[in-house]
Order: C-alpha cells, then sequence, then structure tokens
C-alpha cells in the first residue's frame, strides 16, 4: 500500500496554511513529521485523514485518489492513533480495543465473537493483555496510548496515523512506544507520526519530512534533512549532531542542543 | 518426598480452578445484572396494580382480567374493571413508557455529547414541547391536538437549535457550539411559556397549563398511550440498533470520523429520535425533569458505560423509577403530588451525592 501526496494545499475555511506538499508511504516505511509550532502539521495530518478537507492537490492510495472515498473505506485503510486523552467515561481496555472494529461493522450491528477475537489480537501483538480488564481512564498516560495504538491495529488499516505518539510520557514509555512503531513498520504497515524531537526521527524512521514556516517542505531520508543547519533554521538554535555505535555495532545519530553555546 | 509435592500441587490447581470461576462469574456479572433489571418493571408493575386509592387484591385483579378475556360481566367486577382499565393500567404503562423514554434519551444525549451532565432538554426540546402544550390548552385544543402542538413545537425547537448551531459554528467545535445555542433556545420557549401564562384566563386555562407543566399522568387515557406508542417506537429502535456506535461517539468527532463513522450523519439520526422520543413523553405526561439525568448515572454504576447494556439497562430501570415515584405520587398523601415536583424532589439530592462522590472523574 502506498500513499501518495501530491502538492497537496491545506487549511480551515478559506485560510490556506500550507500549500505545494508532496510525499509519499509505502508499507514498511516510517515517516517522521518534524517541524516547530505552529506550521501546520496538524492541518496537514487533518487533511490527510479527511477531517478537513483538501483545498488542492491530491491524496492518493495506490494510484486511486480518495476524495470520494466514504468514511468507512477509509478506515479501514487508514489507522489513526490521536494523543492519549480522558474520555468521559469509564470504559474498560476491551471495550475501547473493540472499538476499532467499528468500521467493519454494518450499520446497526455490535461486533461479533470474531471481532472479539481480532480485538484480543491487537491487544497480544503489543503485549499488554494484562491491562484488559482495567478501566480506560484509570491507567497511566504510556499505557493509554498503548492502549489507543491497539484500537488502531483491531482496525486492520495498511497506513498508521500517528499524532505525536509520544507526548506526554515519560523517557522510558516514549523509547517503548518508538520500539513498537518500529515493530509495526517490520509487519508492513506504512507509519506517519509527528514528533517535536528529532532523536525520535533518528530511532525509526526511514524517511523525515520537515515543515518550516513560510511553507518550506523538505522530504527525504534522515541523514539528508535533519542536519545541523536545518535544525537552526527551523528552530532557531544551535544543535550538534554526533554519531555512536550502538551494541550491534550500528551506527546511531542523535542530536544535542547546545545551551549557553 | 512426592507427596508433600504433590499436596501442593493440587492445591494450586485448586488456586487456578477458583480463579477462573472467579473470572467467569466477573464475566457473566453483566448478563446477571441485566436479568435482574430486566425483571425490576415487572416486579413494579404488580406492585401498582394492586396498590392505590380504590386497593385491589391480586386474586380481585386476577379475576378481573379472566373477566375481561371471557367478557363475563358480572355487577361485582365492573367498578374494578373501570379503575384497573380506565385508570390505572394506562397510568402504569403511561410511566413506564415516559420513564424509559426520558432515561434512553439521557443516556443518548450524553454519549453523542460526550458530557455525563447532560439531559433530554439541552437542546430545547422540553421548553418546546412544554410551550407546545401549554399553546394547545391556551387555544383550547383537544387532547390529541395539545400532544401534536407540544411535539411539533419540540421538534421545532431542536431544529432552530440545530440549525443555528451549524451556521454560527461552521463544524468548529460543534458540540459547545450546539449546547450553547440549545440554552438560549430552551430560555426562550421558557419564556413563550410564560407569555402563555400571563395571558390565560386565570379561572380556566391558567390552572390546567400550571398543572400540566407540573407533570403528572393522572388523565392519560388508554388513547393517549396508543398515539405515544408510535413516537416512541419510531424514536427507541434506531437508538436501541445504533448503540453500538455511540460508544465510539462518546471518543468524540474525529476518533469516530477516524473509526469510520458518518458522524454528521450519525448526529442528526441520533438527535432526531432521541427528540422525538423526549417529546412525545413530555406532549402527555408535562415536563418531568430528573429522570434524563440521572438515571443514565444509576445504570452507569450497575452496568458500566457501555452503551450496549448501558442503553437497555437505562430504559428498563428508568421505566421501574417513574413507575414507582408515580406510585408514591398518587398513593402516598390523600392529594396527588405533581410527578415532576417528585422526581425533583429526589432528583436534586442525588445529583448532589454524585457531584460529591465525583465518581471516576465523570466531571
Amino acid at each position: 500500500m502506498r500513499l501518495e501526496v501530491k502538492n497537496a494545499m491545506c487549511g480551515y475555511g478559506t485560510r490556506i496554511v500550507v500549500k505545494d506538499i508532496s510525499m509519499n508511504v509505502s508499507s514498511g516505511e516510517i515517516l517522521c513529521l518534524l517541524g516547530p509550532n505552529g506550521v501546520g502539521k496538524t492541518t496537514f495530518f487533518k487533511t490527510i485523514l479527511g477531517f478537513l478537507k483538501l483545498k488542492g492537490g491530491e491524496i492518493l492510495l495506490d494510484g486511486e485518489n480518495i476524495h470520494n472515498w466514504s468514511r468507512k473505506q477509509l478506515a479501514k485503510t487508514i489507522g489513526y492513533v490521536p494523543q492519549a486523552h480522558t474520555p468521559p467515561f469509564p470504559f474498560k481496555v476491551f471495550d475501547v480495543v473493540l472499538m476499532g472494529r467499528t468500521a467493519h461493522l454494518s450499520m446497526f450491528a455490535s461486533p461479533t465473537k470474531e471481532d472479539v477475537n481480532i480485538a484480543e489480537e491487537a491487544i497480544n501483538t503489543l503485549k499488554m493483555s494484562y491491562l484488559k480488564d482495567k478501566i480506560y481512564t484509570e491507567i497511566s498516560g504510556g499505557e493509554r496510548q498503548m492502549v489507543l495504538i491497539a484500537r488502531a491495529l483491531a482496525q486492520q488499516p495498511k497506513i498508521l496515523i500517528m499524532d505525536e505518539p509520544t507526548s506526554n510520557l515519560d523517557f522510558g514509555n516514549q523509547i517503548r512506544v518508538l520500539e513498537q512503531i518500529n515493530r509495526l513498520s517490520e509487519k508492513g504497515l506504512a507509519v506517519v507520526m509527528t514528533s517535536h524531537f528529532p532523536n525520535h526521527a533518528f530511532l525509526c524512521s526511514t524517511k523525515v519530512a520537515f515543515m518550516q514556516k513560510n511553507n518550506i517542505f523538505t522530504v527525504g531520508n534522515v541523514d539528508e534533512v535533519v542536519t545541523e543547519d536545518m535544525l537552526k533554521e527551523a528552530y532557531g538554535i544551535n544543535v550538534k549532531i554526533i554519531t555512536t555505535l550502538n551494541s550491534n555495532g550500528e551506527q546511531m545519530k542523535a542530536c544535542i542542543p547546545m545551551i549557553n553555546g | 518426598m512426592l507427596k508433600p509435592l504433590e499436596l501442593t500441587d493440587s492445591s494450586e490447581n485448586l488456586k487456578l480452578k477458583l480463579k477462573n470461576q472467579k473470572k467467569k462469574f466477573e464475566q457473566r456479572k453483566a448478563t446477571y445484572f441485566m436479568v435482574i433489571i430486566a425483571a425490576l418493571p415487572i416486579l413494579a408493575i404488580f406492585i401498582s396494580l394492586v396498590i392505590g386509592r380504590y386497593s385491589i387484591s391480586l386474586p380481585e385483579f386476577f379475576n378481573a382480567i379472566l373477566s375481561k378475556v371471557f367478557e363475563s360481566n358480572t355487577a361485582e367486577s365492573s367498578t374494578i374493571e373501570t379503575v384497573l382499565f380506565n385508570v390505572r393500567i394506562p397510568r402504569i404503562l403511561s410511566s413506564l413508557m415516559v420513564g424509559a423514554a426520558l432515561s434512553v434519551a439521557g443516556a443518548t444525549y450524553q454519549g453523542l455529547f460526550k458530557n455525563p451532565m447532560v439531559s433530554p432538554d439541552i437542546l430545547g426540546a422540553s421548553a418546546g414541547a412544554g410551550f407546545g402544550a401549554a399553546f394547545g390548552i391556551l387555544l383550547s385544543f383537544g387532547a390529541f391536538g395539545i400532544q401534536i402542538s407540544a411535539f411539533l413545537f419540540g421538534l421545532a425547537a431542536v431544529t432552530v437549535t440545530y440549525l443555528i448551531s451549524v451556521i454560527i459554528g461552521r463544524g468548529n467545535n460543534a458540540t459547545l457550539v450546539l449546547v450553547l445555542t440549545g440554552m438560549v433556545i430552551s430560555a426562550l420557549f421558557s419564556s413563550f411559556i410564560s407569555i402563555t401564562k400571563y395571558v390565560a384566563d386565570p379561572y380556566e386555562k391558567l390552572p390546567a397549563i400550571t398543572f400540566y407543566l407540573m407533570g403528572g399522568l393522572s388523565s392519560v387515557t388508554m388513547k393517549d398511550i396508543k398515539i405515544l406508542l408510535i413516537p416512541l417506537s419510531i424514536g427507541a429502535i434506531p437508538l436501541i440498533l445504533l448503540r453500538w456506535k455511540l460508544n465510539v461517539l462518546s471518543f468524540g468527532d474525529e476518533e469516530s470520523k477516524s473509526l469510520g463513522i458518518d458522524t454528521s450523519k450519525l448526529r442528526v439520526i441520533i438527535i432526531l429520535c432521541s427528540t422525538l422520543i423526549t417529546a412525545g413523553a413530555v406532549s402527555i405526561s408535562g415536563m418531568i425533569g430528573w429522570i434524563g439525568l440521572i438515571i443514565p448515572h444509576i445504570a452507569r454504576m450497575v452496568v458500566g458505560p457501555n452503551f450496549k447494556v448501558l442503553l437497555p439497562a437505562s430504559l428498563f430501570i428508568g421505566s421501574t423509577f417513574l413507575l414507582l415515584v408515580d406510585d408514591i405520587a398518587r398513593c402516598a398523601f390523600s392529594m396527588e403530588i405533581p410527578l415532576g415536583i417528585l422526581t425533583s424532589l429526589i432528583g436534586a439530592p442525588f445529583f448532589i451525592y454524585l457531584l460529591i462522590k465525583g465518581r471516576r472523574g465523570w466531571i
């Protein structure tokens, strides 16, 4: 499955926030969307998900324009993992995951035995069956984020869109979520995620899309796009990128902001 | 050496068995609760049939039913029959239906607006229907005319609320705009009600309007019930069928969309259905407050927030609750107490209790 965005123009009402965005992501790839606050990352995201109308250009799935697709059709292909939040009602974790099956149900139907099995499988994939019977509003933020990922998996999409999957998480949980994202892409999902941390791009993405003010949009390989100059230009801070080896002897990159320097 | 080992093994097994059994019970708990909840209205009906100003014993009741069925008319049973079939049974049926309607509408609105503090009158349905009925009484419509008028104005109030909110909101923060507009429209219709009362004939019409607005089921006839059955079934059946989607909707617009729901279409269907049953209930019972707010809470405490079980549970608990409160209204004192006053007397303290308890961050 290949998601392709061609010369997209996105915005609210008559206001255009970003334009001329082109990018693509295929199964097994992770595209990390970086950029300072207020450049229109969320607007772009919401447009791909169909929450906002595309103002110009095209969004294609395997070459097919999706602007006429129904919500149901879209949901079967694109899964969305929002930022973890607290809903007003104390649902059970399992029920929340089961809601991922909604797109596969007919208008008046409730989930069947098969849907229950698929939801259970999604929970097992993420190794969180110990959470199954807990109350969603009472678990930690990191656990909630995992539940939302499980819900998106129960949806059985080809593409996963994640809105700052690591925000509000502690250091350990951030890394665990990133590991999980890597594992999902290895299983053949295409992932698009936003992040505020360039290091996250180094840790798990195959591609990076860098959005800057004044509609500057750069897409490419992590090493090409995330450079010291680029980060300085986008965020207005001095950054050093260093390279080190992990235990397997593979090269890893990380960026360090130069405070007071 | 082997023996004690075996012993511990079997005791481990026993523990595991017990644990499994406990788990099984936990899983079936919801089903057990549902069965008990579904039996509640039946129990309440039997209690309500036999108590009242004119007391009827159970054997007398069965005799009356039998003689009605076999049409063997005896002079004795005719009083009982009149009381049962013309007064008590219509009243029991109507309080069951009104209680069920308001509770289902309340639970639905709470899910739709992602807010457990919402009730069926939030979009102006009650105020609109109340005005419609008052208007009907003012113009001396018949009982049927009053119902139709209540019903149409209830629908009109919600339609106006919805249209204005669409124009103002343009899709941004639709829920908040909708609720705020609903409050304005409710206030507007409340002042229309005041105007109606102000111009009404103080000896005849004004008391009638006031009594209607206080809420009560004392004058309900079998015919009213047959008429009420139409909007209730048209409204409630789709809601019950769509109840799984209500779960998803309570996670908000964007998430529901991403999970494959056409939210704008679904929202219109759900608002129409809940308004239909609210206006239907208000048109025969007057303004009975609090039911739509507190019953979903009680149901949620018992069966949890999953609408798959919450909606039926609200229906059964709500109908039982209003029937029992109506029994108190007609039996507790020598003079009948308006039902709406009683539900407020019970509902307001209960709501404060909920606020204090603040269970699981609902607020």
